[in-house]
């Protein structure tokens, strides 16, 4: 047992879930208890999703528990296939499940005999794998079994396309920013003359999946989910990809440059041709993207050598350390992740570039260190900014898990050259406050604790002589706003309308 | 589907694939309520990420709740589950030093049979916390059950009162009132002479997790009918628990509290004040005349009490008189909100509910049925346990003014152009007593209204056509 008060990722089937709901025409059912159907309310607040969630529960009740769920997992399925008529049921285990050890594959197979629609179990156990894990394994289980499927039709085409393509993998609901970064990664591609062939598993259908061998290279923007899938496609299909995830100038460069390898290795040969990407990235970094322009202006050197702290997945938590160290010079004392399972590349990934590395899911562990560092701001999730409001250190998030505020309905990516824009503003705006406290603490507080007029505009009550005029004018001008306020309030206070020289002194030994 | 209005109340039940929160979700609440408790949910990943999602910023907060996470160990008993659950229980109170520890079992506790109840004495004799079990498991209840089995355990755990005659007992139970009300401000003289005034009626204990403040109000309109209360469950300090026997009267205050009212009869002899519950001007004043009347008081001034509340939510009226409604289900608080949305006015299409204790609503359902006949309305049906499926199937040919829902369902009927209102909402507003009534009507307008400002728009429907298969 382990005392736990928060947790930085979900359950396993949170993750099958979300494969599961990003694809259209599929449908999850959930072996169950009542209530755990809270992913439908997550989807349905967090994305603020039109449609209804397609995920509905098998209940485990009482009745399940003594005699076992005999036909009604069956029942549930094939009631789903004439309701909705989904290209694919997955039957989701959950925690309950797997400890009743029901024979799930059995009513799986009884169940694709009777309906029309696929049926799949999803392959993950509760207490081996968490959200991220589930996710990644359930889109390359998803995949294999299409492929396989267009394999046994002899449906399979595995010619690649005419010109450059490629597949973007592992887009999904409830991602951080992933709506976003899909429009900016396809816009990439498309500057690139890569014709995109399929994303998944946002948006897609399950039939269209035996159309990805067609791709000429995989592109895997997030290491959480996907890669599974990338790794699955080059062993059976021989084809590449790349998993450099386009955040930061830097590594946006490299990602493409990457992407250009690949694309001429079959271009000499497909199209007797090969293509350059240098002058595009060169336009690109010094032009479309304000990072680099940004951390030379003077406003960045006011950055250099602070102090931060980053936490949070993988691909965010690394991309972030290093555009904070290596593209604004500001100095990361400790980078974390809570993805344990993946610290290897994480060590290797963030190695140079911060003072320490933190690898734990206990968020108390992340609050200590951030207190004992005491940094300028940090980096991290929902989490880190309620650690940051507590430690009075401003936050900005970026990564999951997010609240609704981070599902923001205008253009925010990440990822490519409009990400790095958006970064560079996130990390400016996140030290500016600071800052901004700094000076207000300096010079002694807002006084906005004591409202005394109505109007913000205090013209109209207290009438200023000239001789005060021009005393107030002599206060230096970063102070004398704040200073007329002071003794605005004071006059007021005081019953008096007209301030002159004398109360003026008055108002100011009160100060 | 044909949709039939009946016109008598009828009931039905369905699959149970219905939408509701998990009822180890009571925490939330029950942790503000009870101050100095710690509730441990001893159960895996998924119990915490659905406690730390629905309850949002309250996570935050430092709550006196915490995950005792079952771990793959666990589940095998390759662990000792005292060892372990008495490590955590050390941690617990090292931290926090409660007063009563109240574990909450699981689904996973319950398949692995975990035996909470048998370790929870033994633990507590040797920490020296008393140690609450109460099962608030999705294999069998809802929601707002957890409470329930919540304050059913509790109800153990009261005193026993001593049936004797004379001051002695007396002054116990006036300390006792004080202490409740220690949550008003020291100076309120005039509530304190009033408690500690000589007690007409025999002792009476509410049960039922209110906010204080409502608590205070339902107290105040028993005390204008010289109903003094000899306390409440659960009270803010474990401690002050009220003392039980078989001279006691209970009387719930939520529609969803009954086994807290069988464990109160049976296993501690008290009496149960069958009534409607205090939601609505008329439910409020049903709820007092059915105490009055057990005690043989007449009750003073109700008529004209609850005719003056009507009068004041006439504004309110006018905007729901003629509406209808189509509660989905998921906190038995339905049939004491449409009884009062009918006495309102509207029409209840249906009145979907996770389960229905005909004995413990049994006034409640009688109230309804002639609150339709009152006002000439057709009777709602009643479906137990719903199916949310056929319940959207019976709403797209209904076209109801007014959905209560939960929040899985509520933005893609917003998007196809159904009002609805989040049904969880009813269970953390003030809703009870005459002053609250006008709570719930803002709560039901507000839907109702923006549908109004935005009549002008023709974007009721926001679905793409070839979207969802439900439509």
């Amino acid at each position: 047992m382990k005392l736990v008060y928060w947790m930085y990722a979900g359950p396993a089937h949170i993750g099958t879930l979300r494969v599961a709901s990003s694809f259209k025409n599929v449908h999850a059912i959930m072996h169950a208890p009542l209530g755990d159907d809270y992913f439908n309310v997550m989807r349905s607040m967090l994305e603020r999703e039109r449609d209804f969630t397609p995920v509905t529960a098998s209940i485990v009740d009482r009745h399940v528990l003594t005699r076992g769920s005999q036909d009604k997992v069956v029942d549930n399925i094939t009631r789903k296939d004439k309701e909705e008529r989904p290209n694919l049921i997955i039957l989701t285990p959950t925690c309950t499940s797997s400890i009743l050890q029901e024979d799930l594959q059995n009513f799986v197979d009884r169940a694709s005999i009777i309906s029309d629609s696929d049926v799949i179990l999803a392959d993950v156990n509760h207490y081996r794998v968490n959200e991220l894990q589930a996710a990644d394994k359930t889109l390359e289980q998803v995949v294999r079994y299409y492929l396989g499927k267009a394999r046994r039709r002899r449906t399979l085409d595995q010619s690649i396309t005419d010109v450059p393509s490629a597949n973007i993998i592992g887009i999904s609901t409830l991602g951080f920013h992933n709506q976003h970064d899909f429009r900016e990664l396809k816009r990439l591609l498309q500057n690139l003359g890569i014709k995109i062939n399929q994303v998944i598993p946002e948006g897609s259908f399950v039939e269209d999946l035996e159309n990805l061998p067609k791709a000429w290279f995989n592109f895997v923007p997030y290491r959480e989910i996907g890669l599974m899938t990338a790794v699955y496609l080059e062993k059976e299909f021989g084809i590449p990809y790349v998993s450099v995830t386009p955040m930061g100038v830097v590594d946006t460069a490299k990602c493409i440059r990457q992407i250009q390898k690949h694309i001429n290795n079959l271009a000499v040969v497909a199209l007797e041709e090969t293509v350059d990407y240098e002058p595009y990235v060169y336009q690109q970094t010094q032009f479309v993207s304000q990072a680099i322009w940004f951390s030379k202006s003077i406003d960045c050197q006011n950055l250099k050598k602070k102090k931060a702290v980053i936490f949070g997945d993988a691909t965010h938590a690394a991309s972030m350390t290093k555009i904070l160290n290596r593209e604004m010079g500001i100095r990361v004392s400790c980078a974390g992740t809570y993805c344990k399972h993946d610290k290897e590349w994480f060590n290797e990934q963030v190695h140079n570039f911060c003072d320490e590395v933190l690898i734990t899911d206990d968020h108390a562990e992340v609050a200590n260190k951030v207190a004992r560092i005491e940094p300028s701001a940090i980096f991290g999730t929902q989490m880190e900014r309620h650690i940051g409001k507590r430690l009075n250190i401003p936050c900005g998030v970026v990564s999951a898990p997010v609240h609704i505020q981070n599902f923001p309905l205008g253009y925010r990516p990440f990822s490519g050259y409009e990400g790095t824009n958006q970064i560079a503003d996130s990390v400016y705006n996140s030290f500016i406050p600071g800052m901004e406290d700094h000076f207000i603490d300096l010079f002694g507080g807002h006084d906005t604790k004591e409202v005394i007029m109505k109007s913000l505009c205090t013209e109209k009550g207290v009438i200023w002589d000239p001789e005060s005029q021009l005393e107030l004018s002599k206060i230096p001008s970063f102070m004398r706003s704040k200073i007329k306020r002071k003794i605005d309030k004071f006059a007021v206070h005081n019953g008096f309308t007209k301030i002159n020289i004398k109360i003026m002194y008055a108002a100011l030994i009160c100060l | 589907m044909a949709v039939e209005i009946s016109e008598t109340l009828t009931f039905e039940c369905e699959t149970g694939n219905y939408h509701t929160f998990c009822p180890i979700s009571c925490v939330a609440w029950l942790y503000q309520k009870i101050e100095d408790s710690f509730f441990l949910v001893v159960g895996t990943k998924t119990c915490g990420y659905f406690s730390q999602n629905s309850l949002g910023v309250m996570i935050f907060a430092e709550p006196r709740y915490a995950m005792a996470e079952l771990e793959e160990g666990d589940i095998p008993a390759q662990l000792n589950d005292y060892g372990e659950s008495k490590r955590l229980c050390i941690q617990i109170i090292k931290n926090r030093n409660p007063s009563v520890i109240i574990w909450i079992g699981t689904c996973t506790t319950e398949i692995i049979k975990m035996d909470l109840e048998g370790i929870a004495p033994k633990l507590e004799a040797e920490i020296g916390v008393p140690i609450v079990v109460a099962r608030a498991n999705g294999l069998d209840y809802a929601f707002t059950q957890g409470e329930d089995t919540v304050l059913a355990a509790v109800t153990h755990r009261c005193p026993e009162r001593k049936s004797s005659v004379g001051g002695q007992d007396q002054l116990v139970q006036d300390e006792e009132s004080q202490e409740f009300f220690s949550f008003l401000p020291p100076n309120d003289e005039n509530v304190k002479k009033t408690v500690v005034g000589s007690q007409k009626n025999p002792p009476l204990v509410l049960f039922g997790s209110l906010p204080s403040a409502v608590a205070h109000q339902l107290s105040s309109e028993l005390k204008r009918q010289s109903i003094q209360i000899s306390g409440w469950i659960p009270t803010e300090r474990y401690n002050n628990l009220p003392s039980l026997g078989d001279e006691v009267y209970v009387c719930g205050v939520n529609p969803f509290l009954s086994r807290t009212a069988t464990s109160l009869m049976r296993r501690r002899k008290c009496q149960l004040i069958g009534a409607p519950f205090p939601i609505g001007p008329d439910g409020t004043r049903a709820w007092i005349e059915k105490i009055c009347s057990v005690f043989g008081i007449e009750a003073q001034g109700l008529e004209k009490r609850e005719k003056k509340v009507w009068d004041s939510l006439e504004n309110y009226l006018d905007q729901v008189r003629g509406k209808s409604v189509f509660f989905m289900g998921d906190n038995p608080l339905e049939i004491s909100l449409a009884r009062f949305l009918i006495r309102c006015g509207t029409t209840v299409y249906e009145i979907g509910i996770p389960y229905m204790d005909k004995r413990y609503q049994a006034a409640e359902l009688y109230f309804l049925q002639n609150t339709c006949r009152d006002m000439r309305i057709p009777m709602p049906r009643i479906v137990e346990k719903p199916d949310n499926y056929n319940q959207l199937q019976r709403m797209y040919e209904l076209q109801p003014d007014l959905v209560f829902t939960g929040m899985a369902h509520a933005n893609p009927l917003q998007a196809r152009g159904i009002n609805t209102r989040w049904s969880i909402e009813f269970t953390f507003a003030q809703i009870h007593g005459f002053t609250n009534a006008k709570e719930i009507l803002k709560l039901i307008i507000r839907p109702l209204k923006d549908n109004n400002d935005f009549k002008n728009f023709d974007w009721t429907n926001l679905v793409r056509k070839d979207n969802n298969s439900l439509n």
